[in-house]
């Protein structure tokens, strides 16, 4: 507990890498592409970057895996299908930062010999197209002048959200119905056009970047060492603070409410509708981190006049509309819980059935195809559990 | 040769090839993982879940279909986790069912049922999902769709993908909404839908099912003003055993007819003689195009293609209207048979074909909408009143309470009873390329087609495209204009196997003389009426089943039936006549592709 203790010191380490604007253009990918492809992967496990979409993955492992994986043609994705709720950190980082992105995305090219890139832009986020475009027009001019063989395209996302899941948004952009694949095989074998594909948040790419800038010992002493770095936080809800924040990653919840929250902060969802969430009680135990509570960024804060019942059921309706479909535990199992939780409300079914709404979660966890399925169980077991009584009167 | 794999699964050591999935290995040492959405003729899909195994130091469970197994794996397909969350999975998809069992077709050969009894599922576990409001779609002359008894396992998508790459099927909206539907929504007799009825075989449940007529038949079979005459196609003796609990490929020839005179058929006919009649128009029709094209010069479209399945008539009218000029006008059995029965057979048996009901007992969902098709009624009648799949007629057959087990074996009615062993190998994928060459070398050469007990091996077995060739020598003077000439002739089954052959001949550049193709796999033994299940290993047995039967028969070839003699003799005088012409042969029509 002893890292539990450092962080309960009321201390928010707050960061500026990520939107930090700089002068002159593409100076890090000219210089870091002096590097082989070894050596980039190296300096990326050097860094302990973890994927900042959600799941936490070592990016130079996803990066490593691609690259060895004989083929003559290997692609780099960059996710941006943004859709978790409470996250809009992605789309601020693409409008204001999108040079860092491409950079990222070319030294991952670079590392696995990638030609080709893509950038999967969430259907809500028409918008930026255009400007993003702009800048990979820009983008493309300085990869020629530095000799690399990469090109970068926008693919439109048509607004599903599980097509932030890697196979999921590969299916889509192979013009079939986004639905996650059958894994093993993962994208580093057989990605998209079967091909070995790495596919990175926005984020990781930009962050990717700020190692190579900072160098990979300067980068990971931020943070702790099972969550190296900072990252970006979408903070909404009952804040004072709402926006996009840069903080450390290994803060506790409780310094993190002190700071973002509006005094009466009851609970707060870590991770958006596939995370936890997280009651007042737990705030000084909750370490916002992989070794604590992972989140994409997403962060929720909802005081003393929110219903938690509201909030469980706003979130079960969605994952009801957002299931793909295809496996029967998400499939059905969204629909029993949100039934379910409606019927305990109403009186229809004895409270005990709460009960067997959270085995079920278990079901979905462990028998569930995809992360969608295997997440609504966070939401739905810590708001049951944590506020029970809102649930059934 | 790469190194195999080691593992254990449940305690038994196991070695199997790299790429191997638990299930297979599983099913190798004779231990049964549940299933519902794999099935052997299609991809994996690892969707339902409910094949889930625990794999020792993973936290969540892992489809069986859909993992392959590495090395040093540990896996329990028994554990209390998995039989738990199978539980949990098959409740939940009875949950959204319409579990109206007593009512269904497919009772007792459901596999949602076998699982739901198999893990003691309740229907009040979980609250009923049930939603009714889409309305049986039974448009279709063939197949009826009852999304209410779905478990959207995908089984019929990857069929008429996989299978026949028609794509009729595909998954509708997401999560509570997700259904499996047509192009639009669109109605089923509106979409672009061959009728092949591989969806149905290939469904668990009775959510897609035939279009059924057997009270229709029953209704005909006691009215006393109606002449109730039925016919079986070769595949129905092949595969009706399996109704009633029979090993796959026993023949039950004599057992089924003594069964449709003990309902009470006035007629109980072959269909088996109404192949030997298409051999004898469509070979000719063979015939008369090489003669146009290598003793005219005329520029008449080779390679002529068979035109028995309707599937794949529906297929190509839908997917290659240009080449309909290839497409043999001979019709399929089915139907000379009908046209031949209100015209031949009533005059014979002195009925007026008013008061003849034709049905046709079929492998085959799609011969229900080529009888109702509109230019089908060449004997001043509806040609061919009700088409029954061999479910049905087992179902019929179990209806009237006859053990059949224990019938004894009878033969067919004479006239148009009496068939080949061509006829009888219609059945089977190359079976009519075989029966077309017995008799088509003979008619050019004067001689038995030169082949150990005329079985022409190179066109038999369930390889997915055949090819032969046959040089013709010391050929009859008046066919001259062939001597010499390599005879090159193709077989394939299955739609997508089908596609790329027309492509070919779409270019240009089809090598061959003779295309047989069918839309189902391994021919009308895999029809889309036939028996459930059916796999390839049961298809082979039926397969089998037939070359028995041709095998065994004392006459082989179509040409040698005295009953093909006789109606040539007394009605249609040849081949390709006038009269041949107007009841035989039919004319087709190009339909939009999308």
């Amino acid at each position: 507990m002893n890292e539990n203790e450092n962080h309960s010191s009321g201390i928010i380490k707050k960061s500026d890498l990520i939107f930090a604007q700089y002068k002159t253009m593409y100076t890090v990918l000219e210089s870091s592409l002096q590097l082989s492809a070894e050596q980039i992967i190296e300096t990326m496990l050097d860094s302990g970057l973890r994927g900042r979409g959600g799941a936490g993955f070592p990016t130079a492992k996803k990066w490593q895996a691609a690259a060895s994986v004989p083929a003559v043609q290997r692609f780099v994705i960059c996710n941006a299908d943004e859709g978790e709720p409470g996250t809009f950190k992605d789309k601020a980082i693409l409008r204001q930062v999108p040079r860092k992105v491409l950079t990222g995305m070319a030294l991952c090219a670079k590392a696995i010999q990638a030609t080709e890139g893509y950038i999967y832009l969430r259907a809500e986020y028409r918008n930026l197209a255009d400007e993003l475009q702009a800048h990979i027009d820009i983008f493309h001019e300085y990869c020629d002048r530095f000799k690399l063989d990469f090109r970068v395209k926008i693919f439109m996302g048509q607004g599903a959200y599980v097509c932030g899941e890697e196979t999921a948004l590969i299916e889509s952009m192979e013009g079939k119905r986004g639905e996650p694949r059958n894994k093993p095989p993962f994208p580093t074998e057989v990605g998209y056009l079967g091909k070995p594909t790495v596919v990175n948040n926005v984020e990781t790419f930009a962050t990717a970047m700020i190692i190579f800038k900072v160098g990979a010992s300067e980068y990971k002493k931020l943070g702790t060492p099972d969550s190296r770095g900072s990252k970006l936080f979408s903070v909404s809800g009952d804040t004072r603070k709402p926006g996009v924040h840069e903080l450390e990653l290994g803060m506790s919840l409780y310094d993190f409410v002190k700071e973002f929250g509006d005094g009466d902060t009851k609970a707060v969802q870590v991770g958006g509708a596939a995370g936890m969430c997280v009651p007042r009680r737990e705030f000084k135990n909750t370490i916002i981190g992989f070794e604590g509570v992972p989140t994409g960024g997403s962060m929720i804060l909802f005081n003393s006049k929110r219903s938690m019942y509201n909030v469980l059921h706003n979130y079960l309706d969605f994952f009801n509309q957002e299931s793909c479909g295809q496996c029967t535990p998400c499939r059905v199992g969204c629909q029993q819980l949100l039934l379910g939780t409606e019927a305990v409300k109403k009186g229809e079914k004895d409270t005990v059935y709460l009960e067997q709404l959270i085995r079920l979660t278990e079901t979905m966890r462990i028998g569930s195809k995809c992360g969608l399925g295997r997440s609504v169980g966070n939401a739905f077991n810590s708001i049951v559990e944590n506020f029970k009584e809102e649930i059934l009167y | 040769m790469a190194e195999k794999i080691q593992a254990i699964l449940d305690h038994q050591q196991i070695e199997v090839a790299p790429g191997t999935s638990i299930l297979e290995a599983a099913a190798l040492v004779n231990v049964k993982i549940p299933t519902l959405c794999h099935h052997d003729d299609l991809q994996v899909a690892g969707n339902c879940r409910v094949c889930l195994v625990e794999i020792e130091g993973r936290d969540v469970l892992e489809a069986a279909c859909a993992t392959p197994l590495s090395q040093g794996m540990v896996i329990h397909t028994l554990s209390p986790k998995v039989r738990r969350a199978r539980r949990d999975i098959v409740s939940l998809l009875v949950s959204e069912h319409k579990t109206q069992c007593t009512t269904c077709f497919r009772s007792m050969n459901c596999e949602l049922q076998s699982l739901s009894a198999e893990y003691n599922v309740d229907n009040v576990t979980y609250q009923s999902l049930l939603d009714e409001s889409e309305p049986v779609d039974n448009s279709s002359w063939s197949i009826e769709k009852d999304t209410s008894k779905c478990i959207r396992c995908q089984r019929c998508i990857r069929s008429c993908s996989d299978i026949q790459h028609v794509n009729a099927l595909d998954v509708f909206g997401r999560g509570s909404n997700m259904k499996i539907s047509t192009f639009m929504n669109l109605p089923m007799n509106e979409i672009v839908c061959t009728n092949c009825g591989q969806c149905v075989v290939h469904c668990p449940t009775g959510a897609l099912t035939e279009r059924r007529y057997n009270n229709e038949v029953w209704d005909a079979l006691g009215d006393p003003e109606k002449f109730v005459a039925i016919n079986t196609a070769p595949s129905v003796r092949a595969g009706l055993g399996e109704m009633f609990g029979l090993a796959p490929g026993t023949p039950v020839t004599g057992k089924m007819v003594a069964a449709l005179r003990k309902m009470g058929f006035d007629a109980v006919l072959d269909t088996d003689f109404a192949a030997d009649l298409t051999i004898m128009e469509e070979g000719s029709e063979l015939l008369q195009r090489l003669t146009m094209k290598f003793r005219d010069g005329k520029d008449i479209p080779i390679p002529m293609l068979t035109s028995c399945s309707p599937g794949w008539v529906k297929f190509i009218e839908h997917m290659y209207a240009d080449l309909l000029g290839h497409l043999s006008t001979a019709k399929s059995p089915q139907q000379m048979f009908g046209a031949v029965l209100k015209t031949y057979y009533a005059q014979k048996k002195g009925l007026n074909p008013q008061d003849i009901v034709c049905v046709a007992g079929m492998p085959c969902a799609a011969k229900k909408y080529e009888a109702n098709r509109p230019e089908m009624k060449a004997s001043g009648f509806q040609d061919v009143d009700m088409g029954l799949t061999t479910r049905e007629l087992g179902y019929m057959i179990k209806q009237a309470g006859i053990d059949f087990n224990s019938l004894p074996d009878e033969d067919f009615d004479p006239v148009m009873g009496e068939s080949s062993g061509a006829g009888a190998i219609f059945g089977t994928t190359g079976g009519v390329m075989e029966a077309a060459l017995r008799t088509v070398y003979e008619i050019i050469t004067d001689r038995e087609i030169p082949f150990s007990n005329l079985d022409i091996q190179p066109v038999r077995g369930m390889q997915e495209i055949k090819e032969a060739s046959l040089l013709l020598e010391n050929c009859k003077p008046e066919y001259s204009f062939l001597e010499g000439l390599e005879l090159k002739i193709a077989v394939v089954h299955g739609l997508t196997n089908a596609r790329d052959i027309m492509n070919q001949v779409a270019a240009g550049e089809s090598p061959y003389h003779f295309i047989e193709i069918m839309a189902c796999p391994g021919g009308c033994i895999g029809g889309g009426g036939a028996p459930i299940p059916t796999t390839k290993e049961i298809r082979e047995q039926r397969a089998l089943a037939l070359y028995k039967e041709d095998a065994g028969k004392p006459v082989r070839k179509s040409h040698e039936n005295p009953e093909i003699k006789q109606i040539y003799d007394e009605f249609l005088k040849e081949p390709l006549s006038d009269i041949s012409h107007r009841l035989l042969h039919t004319h087709y029509q190009k339909r939009r592709r999308y």
